[in-house]
């Protein structure tokens, strides 16, 4: 499956990067880059700081110390990250379809389109059900899709396969290669071991 | 334009979509105008010379009580988080989100409140001057409102602190707001406070989305 190709060359680096939650550091003295088309694992036991870091990333924390930069980014041109977190926000009451287009309109085209990025996911035949009678691993697939019609370089993945089946961990995987095939960067909390052909993997052990 | 209008259609047709709550707001605002004229007595001369007063009562209430929600199920389901890399600034989202809360919970108000003249016995024109002085004042109540439910949405159960806290700053509206309506003794003033109640609300309307904005973005912190 190619999804796309062409994102602008984005290079995450952290220097000396500690995160916190309130007054807690979690982790500190995190030092990575991660260059187009690889991706950095992030390992660790539960409470060791992955989805904080992932947050940290994200904007959503400041760190505690140290810095991080998205190299290569416009800071004034449109937004470049996409996080995957444990919540779906996915709305019950409206159908797969209008969920999906919800976002298309929010975050901007240019990728899939909302049936294209259904099927992606194997969600395609549900389009028109509302997202309030999904399984939990059906609403994380519809929660995927939003990643599928809106490109964007930069991945945050925080436990991707959750409530997953096998397949949907294999369709994960299919989709962080393509990501990465295409020149994106993706940084997930992963317990899986992620096997990608050409694409480099680097691991972060936090916690220990 | 486009991400901005998705978030107002969105949020009215969700809240069309999950029926009477949107309703019981309404029904509040009416029960007031019901209940004042049992307690007071049927004095219309009294009851009219209230009415101003209990309208805009019944109007400040309920939309303080309509606050929580503007933010609350958008923080809980993670679609706060993921609004905060929309193709749009926050601000922006919040003053789509401040339109489409004004589109579902004052705009059912000023269109009840017809209702509240007949069992108040308001006149024709006093009951123009009310419709007018709700449709200039209301925004700003929610624009105030926005700033307090931003504040308060990581709270848990932070249902009426919001209101609590964004009381004092609504106060003005609610003098003006009456103003507008009441004639009162001596001369006509209420064409003043109809122009300083539009004042306050642009002004509001202008900051609170930045100050919600700033509120929703440091809040996860």
């Amino acid at each position: 499956m190619t999804l796309r190709q062409g994102f602008f060359p984005l290079t995450l680096t952290a220097t000396g990067l500690a995160c916190r939650r309130g007054e807690r550091v979690l982790a500190q003295g995190l030092d990575f880059a991660v260059k187009p088309g690889e991706a950095l694992l992030l390992k660790g036991p539960n409470g060791a700081g992955k989805t904080t870091l992932l947050l940290t990333l994200y904007g959503a924390l400041r760190p505690a110390a140290g810095a991080f930069a998205f190299e290569g980014a416009d800071p004034d041109g449109p937004p470049f990250l996409h996080l995957f977190g444990h919540q779906s926000a996915v709305k019950p009451r409206l159908t797969l379809a209008e969920n999906l287009a919800f976002w298309l309109a929010v975050n901007g085209g240019g990728g899939l389109d909302p049936q294209a990025a259904l099927d992606a996911v194997g969600l395609g035949p549900l389009a028109r059900l509302d997202a309030g009678y999904l399984s939990a691993g059906q609403t994380r697939r519809l929660s995927l899709a939003r990643l599928l019609v809106t490109p964007r370089p930069a991945w945050l993945l925080d436990e991707p396969t959750a409530a997953l089946d096998p397949q949907g961990e294999a369709m994960v995987m299919r989709l962080i290669a393509a990501h990465l095939e295409a020149g994106g960067i993706a940084v997930a909390a992963t317990h899986l071991p992620l096997r990608l052909e050409g694409a480099r993997v680097a691991e972060l052990r936090l916690g220990s | 334009m486009k991400p901005f209008a998705a978030i107002i259609a969105r949020d009215v047709g969700l809240a069309l979509r999950s029926g009477g709550d949107w309703l019981t707001l309404v029904l509040f605002f009416v029960m007031v105008g019901i209940v004042v004229p049992f307690a007071v007595g049927p004095d219309r001369e009294l009851l009219a010379r209230l009415s101003p007063g209990i309208v805009w009562i019944a109007a400040f209430l309920s939309s303080l009580l309509g606050l929580d929600r503007l933010f609350r199920a958008d923080h809980e389901d993670g679609t706060l988080l993921l609004l905060r890399a929309a193709d749009l600034p926050m601000s922006l989202v919040v003053l789509a989100k401040l339109i489409a809360h004004w589109l579902l919970t004052a705009l059912p108000l000023i269109a009840a409140s017809p209702l509240l003249a007949v069992m108040l016995a308001m006149d024709m024109p006093t009951l123009l001057r009310a419709v007018l002085s709700l449709l200039l004042g209301t925004p700003a109540l929610v624009a105030l409102g926005a700033v307090g439910a931003a504040v308060t949405v990581t709270i848990r159960r932070g249902g009426l602190i919001a209101p609590v806290l964004i009381l004092p700053l609504a106060i003005p509206v609610l003098i003006f707001g009456v103003g507008a309506v009441s004639t009162g003794a001596g001369p006509d003033q209420s064409g003043t406070a109809l122009l300083l109640l539009a004042a306050i609300s642009l002004i509001a309307l202008a900051v609170s989305p930045l100050a919600a904005a700033l509120a929703i973005t440091s809040g996860e912190d």
